[in-house]
């Protein structure tokens, strides 16, 4: 038989031969497609509430799966044993129950995967991409003094020696050097003379410190936790203000967030107590608006920080309160720069009756926002809705 | 590991290596060795080993399958790669120590005797192998390139064919007849038979066959029938599901002798091996790394094992097959075991392999069982005692190759009149995966643009899944 041919390896073939980039790369933008598409389905689920950041959350894939007619699990199969095997053994678990498929090589095709690891962050990121949001407006004063990093700025001579830099102050030698050997031509070239370095030579990089702008904004979370919001309630604005709270996160970098609970008195909470502290008793939400307001006024001021307010309530308010509520809601939309109400009724909720949707309908500025949520399908949309808001304001208000 | 050889020492022990595969008779295409590093190797892994191969996402998704894999140690990288071509192609990782390699090279030329000789590989045309690759991978970027095409419109093309690439017939050896050689047939079928009494009797009445019918008989080539039959392609779309499918056609001899291939040159690297008088390191590496790779996984079916446990049988054995166990069918000629090796090498794949050669004993050897799901679990209904050996080995035997690919056939391109596509699934006991076959479904829906329908049993029931413009629904038949 002939000789056999031998390639040797080279690696510059190795190196421009990353041949599987371009299909890598198509299918990873499919994984973010799929996880696009069912963003409605992921953030209603309950799990993302309230958790950290890098957590890692598993999303079903449906749009990467190759599928071909394949055997379902009712097959079975032959496989080896160590030479005890016995009727009766168990010698793994159907697949997608718990633990891991068997091993089973070569006599199946392999069982693919369809969930995917994404970060809560990630996430987010493709919730908000999803939405087409623009970069929110700045105001001049949002931007404050937040720390100082030291940065490069020219060369001097004179420094610490840690900045020394070698390059240049060789450089500056070897210009020295050029520049006496024209003035002062040397008769005798036989031996060369030493040439050392000169204090002049000497470059040091320069540092300034440098004045990082930073933005805030602060999320007033305000809750309704009298007696009629039940825990499906709780749940529904617990949703909304996570998002609220994400969103807002991913454009400021230094975000505070307040949680006011009232019922007919408001106090400012812990998150915890926030959500798992019920009261009994009547609403006035006109409290809750005006310990906002006090908040807002004490520290969180408008012209430094862009102050965002949602409340969420079932709407049953004490009518005397009304009026008061109305007139509390119009000063917080004055000095937000996004104000929301959300009412939460879910289906069946015997409090259809009586709603603020029709009270608040009589407030007049587009910064303001009402959304109705009814189920937790509604979440998404209605949080869609309220930014929609700020984009207007935004369109109408270019950055001054 | 540091390397401490170079290619030169390739080509050294190449030769001594050449010179013992000349001794043994095995007989081989010229052989080329291409050496790569690890990155490559998953490139040449994902792309099924060949050097050009057309863009698909799903190679994009098997590259990082496997990366991951390999970099959480989950799995090793293959010790070689061959690709059945003439001359074959191999590479070798440079990474790999110099008994690895030697093992390698030796296990190439088993696989390559087996390329050349057996008889699933006569129809894949090894001259052509790498530029037919090459050609499909032109013409598909040459449809991505165009404007009026771009992969918006290609991909979801793609996906449909590649989910229907192994629909199509198995044995390829066997020519696949025309329309007018299966016309001839019905006719003389139809045709009554010849009787001698036909003075006494009454003529049997003529059964005009039904020639009308598409298809004929009932077709398995999936694509190549939607190709043919469903006008509202485009030429670029047909030319799309021909190179699916002729891709499809150049993988299925080596899914149908998988456990042959590999226990062949399992075989032969070690007896190579062992005539080389390696010396001693070398030699104890070869040990460890020979029997890593054959060793038996308990729980699972190593094909390099059974393969090689069935074919040093054969080679003890010869063509004696125990009295108990002889079948009816065409028995073979009497040969040694060497010649009865070289004999069903060229005329068995793996089903017959085992029908054939896989003796009560070795099953009984080999500890095999059958398993049933019972519940959530896997449990062992059958181990090889004198009552279970057979069903194990039928149960093995509809477990290999392309038989872990439902049957499905065209059997009408006119159901019902609307020129509904109506396929059947040969069910043999094994239900389909329904989420699968929804799926699925839908991509020869995608293809054929009407509505499909798929008779199939599910839970001892015969069932119609049907996919039509309004989705997917089953009907109990």
């Amino acid at each position: 038989m002939p000789d056999s041919v031998f390639r040797p390896f080279r690696s510059s073939d190795a190196e421009r031969s990353d041949r599987a980039a371009g299909d890598r790369l198509r299918h990873r933008q499919k994984v973010r497609q799929a996880i696009r598409e069912n963003i409605a389905d992921i953030i209603a689920e309950e799990s993302i509430i309230g958790k950290d950041r890098d957590r890692v959350i598993k999303v079903p894939i449906r749009g990467v799966k190759e599928y071909r007619f394949v055997y379902g699990d009712n097959a079975g199969g032959v496989a080896q044993g160590d030479g005890s095997s016995e009727p009766g053994q168990v010698v793994g678990r159907r697949e997608g129950q718990g633990a891991g498929p068997p091993d089973r090589a070569g006599d199946r095709p392999g069982v693919d995967y369809y969930e995917t690891d994404v970060s809560l962050e990630d996430l987010i990121e493709i919730m908000f991409e999803d939405l087409e949001l623009p970069d929110l407006e700045r105001k001049r004063f949002r931007q404050l003094l937040a720390s100082s990093i030291s940065k490069r700025k020219g060369y001097r001579q004179v420094g610490i020696r840690a900045r020394l830099d070698k390059r240049r102050t060789v450089r500056a030698k070897v210009k020295r050097q050029h520049s006496s050997k024209r003035l002062l031509p040397r008769e005798n070239s036989g031996e060369e003379a030493r040439f050392p370095f000169h204090e002049r030579d000497l470059t040091y990089r320069h540092r300034v410190s440098d004045i990082k702008e930073e933005s805030n904004a602060v999320v007033i979370c305000i809750m309704d936790t009298s007696g009629s919001m039940d825990t499906m309630k709780k749940y529904l604005a617990r949703s909304f203000f996570f998002l609220l709270f994400q969103f807002i996160r991913s454009k400021y970098q230094n975000v505070e967030i307040v949680f006011i609970a009232h019922h007919t008195e408001a106090k400012e909470v812990t998150e915890d107590e926030f959500f798992h502290k019920g009261e009994s008793g009547g609403t006035f939400i006109s409290s809750g608006y005006q310990r906002a307001l006090d908040i807002i006024a004490a520290r969180y001021h408008p012209s430094l920080w862009n102050v965002y307010a949602f409340h969420c309530s079932d709407g049953d308010n004490f009518d005397s309160d009304n009026a008061a509520a109305l007139r509390t809601a119009k000063e917080l939309t004055e000095i937000c720069n996004l104000f929301g109400y959300g009412e939460i009724k879910p289906l069946g909720s015997r409090y259809y009756e009586s709603s603020m949707l029709n009270i608040f309908r009589r407030l007049e500025a587009d910064n303001f926002q009402t959304v109705l949520i009814e189920r937790k399908e509604d979440v998404w949309p209605s949080f869609k809705a309220l930014l929609a808001k700020d984009r207007v304001r935004e369109q109408n208000h270019p950055a001054s | 590991m540091a390397r401490t050889y170079d290619v030169h020492d390739l080509e050294a022990w190449d030769a001594r290596i050449r010179e013992k595969v000349v001794e043994f008779g095995l007989d081989c295409h010229p052989q080329e060795f291409e050496i790569c590093d690890h990155n490559q190797m998953l490139g040449y892994m994902a792309y099924s080993g060949m050097p050009a191969h057309y863009p698909h996402w799903s190679y994009g998704k098997a590259f990082e399958k496997l990366k991951t894999l390999y970099e959480y140690g989950v799995s090793g990288l293959p010790y070689e790669m061959v690709i059945n071509s003439n001359p074959a192609l191999a590479y070798l990782m440079r990474d790999n120590s110099l008994a690895l390699q030697v093992l390698t090279i030796a296990h190439v030329y088993g696989h390559n005797d087996f390329f050349k000789n057996n008889f699933t590989f006569k129809s894949t045309r090894p001259e052509y192998t790498i530029s037919t690759f090459k050609a499909h991978t032109t013409r598909v970027r040459r449809y991505l390139e165009d404007p009026s095409i771009g992969i918006d419109r290609m991909e979801p093309l793609l996906d449909a064919a590649h989910a229907l690439s192994l629909q199509c017939r198995r044995n390829l050896a066997i020519r696949k007849p025309s329309e007018e050689e299966n016309r001839q047939a019905l006719l003389e079928t139809a045709a009554p038979p010849h009787d001698p009494f036909r003075n006494i009797h009454r003529p049997a009445a003529y059964v005009e066959p039904e020639l009308r019918r598409v298809p004929l008989v009932p077709d398995e080539d999936l694509l190549l029938f939607i190709r043919d039959h469903n006008p509202y392609l485009a030429e670029w779309e047909r030319d799309l599901l021909t190179i699916v499918h002729e891709e499809a056609q150049y993988f299925i001899p080596q899914i149908e002798t998988k456990i042959m291939n590999e226990g062949w040159a399992s075989y032969w690297h070690k007896q190579i091996l062992d005539s080389l008088e390696l010396p001693q390191d070398l030699h104890l590496e070869f040990v460890v790394r020979h029997n890593q790779v054959v060793r038996p996984h308990p729980g699972g079916l190593n094909p390099y094992h059974l393969g090689l446990r069935i074919w040093e049988d054969l080679r003890r054995r010869g063509g004696e097959t125990p009295e108990r166990e002889q079948e009816t069918g065409p028995s073979s000629p009497p040969m040694n075991g060497r010649e009865m090796m070289f004999f069903v090498r060229e005329t068995d794949r793996d089903t017959a392999f085992l029908r054939r050669h896989l003796t009560e004993e070795l099953i009984r050897e080999l500890d095999l069982f059958q398993y049933q799901p019972k519940g959530d679990e896997l449990v062992i209904n059958r181990v090889a005692d004198d009552e279970g050996w057979r069903e194990i080995k039928q149960a093995l035997i509809s477990n290999v190759g392309m038989s872990t690919v439902p049957f499905i056939r065209v059997s009408d391109a006119d159901f019902g009149g609307k020129r509904a596509l109506y396929l059947v699934h040969a069910h043999d006991g094994r239900d389909l995966q329904l989420e699968h076959a929804e799926k699925t479904l839908a991509y020869v829906h995608q293809l054929w643009q009407r509505e499909v329908v798929l008779e199939t049993v599910i839970g001892n029931k015969n069932t119609l899944l049907i996919r039509n413009d309004r989705g997917f629904s089953t009907k109990a038949r």
